[in-house]
């Protein structure tokens, strides 16, 4: 990664801690000019990565470190890149898939949700342990700009 | 005395309805409060339960595995289960887990008492 984070922050693997994350990040993401229903779905990803990796990487211990990395990029289009790592457990990224949604139980459901929400979710092996999570969202508006500015004379019927 | 990681939930009975209130954000830390009240609640066999999310501006997918968890214990004793006065962003952590038909949800209590 040639840029540096704009914010990296460390916290432990506390449970309590994930709501002043969600603050941060959605204000962040909030003057980064994602809406109302981006930013939640923002925070909602990084909330159940943070769940995760809390639940499964350091087995509930509350002791474990991770860190969060944001990152507003321009290029090729303007958007945001999480990266949320951890020394854990290690997963085989292909094994880390979602879940069938027709099937009702509880649980599960974390991976089906950051698929959704947002444009990029990677899992990497983290050297020398442990797991790192890539998520990147575009917000609405600058995609709709870049649509604009790609189709721009055809959507105005010109030739 | 709440530490900040307990949910305040309030929970009124009616006739043969018990209204459950949990009150502020609903995550993993907050889930296990909404798990155990659920659990009590069902313990005395209601008819019905309904479980108003008007007062929950945050949900995640813990607090929608414990609604499921409810659901099934629900579906287990012959009780209805609503969901009732979902906010926006909260409706739309149930429509991602394609949950949102499998819940039966209403505009706020009293349309779910009535049902």
């Amino acid at each position: 990664m040639p840029q540096s984070p704009s914010i990296r922050i460390e916290i432990l693997s506390r449970a309590d801690l994930l709501a002043p994350v969600r603050a941060m990040l959605i204000s962040f993401s909030e003057r980064f000019g994602f809406d109302e229903i981006e930013t939640g779905h923002l925070a909602l990803a990084v909330d159940e990565a943070l769940a995760n990796v809390i639940r499964h990487g350091y087995e509930s211990r509350p002791n474990g470190r991770i860190w969060i990395s944001i990152f507003p990029l321009e290029e090729p289009e303007r958007r945001i890149r999480i990266e949320i790592e951890d020394e854990g457990r290690q997963t085989d990224p292909a094994e880390i898939t979602s879940r069938d949604l027709a099937v009702v139980r509880p649980g599960g459901l974390g991976v089906n949700i950051m698929q959704e929400v947002t444009d990029t979710c990677e899992f990497q092996r983290r050297a020398p342990g442990g797991m790192r999570l890539i998520l990147e969202k575009t917000p609405r508006s600058a995609a709709d700009a870049s649509d604009q500015h790609h189709t721009g004379p055809s959507e105005n019927g010109s030739q | 005395m709440n530490n900040g990681q307990e949910l305040d939930i309030q929970v009124e009975n009616r006739d043969d309805s018990v209204i459950v209130t949990p009150i502020g954000e609903v995550d993993l830390a907050r889930s296990p409060s909404l798990r155990s009240r659920l659990k009590q609640v069902l313990g005395e066999s209601p008819n019905r339960l309904v479980v108003d999310l008007s007062q929950v501006p945050y949900m995640d997918s813990s607090g929608v595995a414990t609604l499921v968890e409810a659901l099934q214990q629900c579906r287990a004793h012959d009780c209805s289960l609503f969901l009732a006065g979902l906010q926006d962003r909260v409706r739309s952590v149930f429509e991602i887990a394609r949950l949102d038909t499998v819940f039966t949800m209403t505009a706020d209590t009293t349309s779910a008492l009535d049902a």
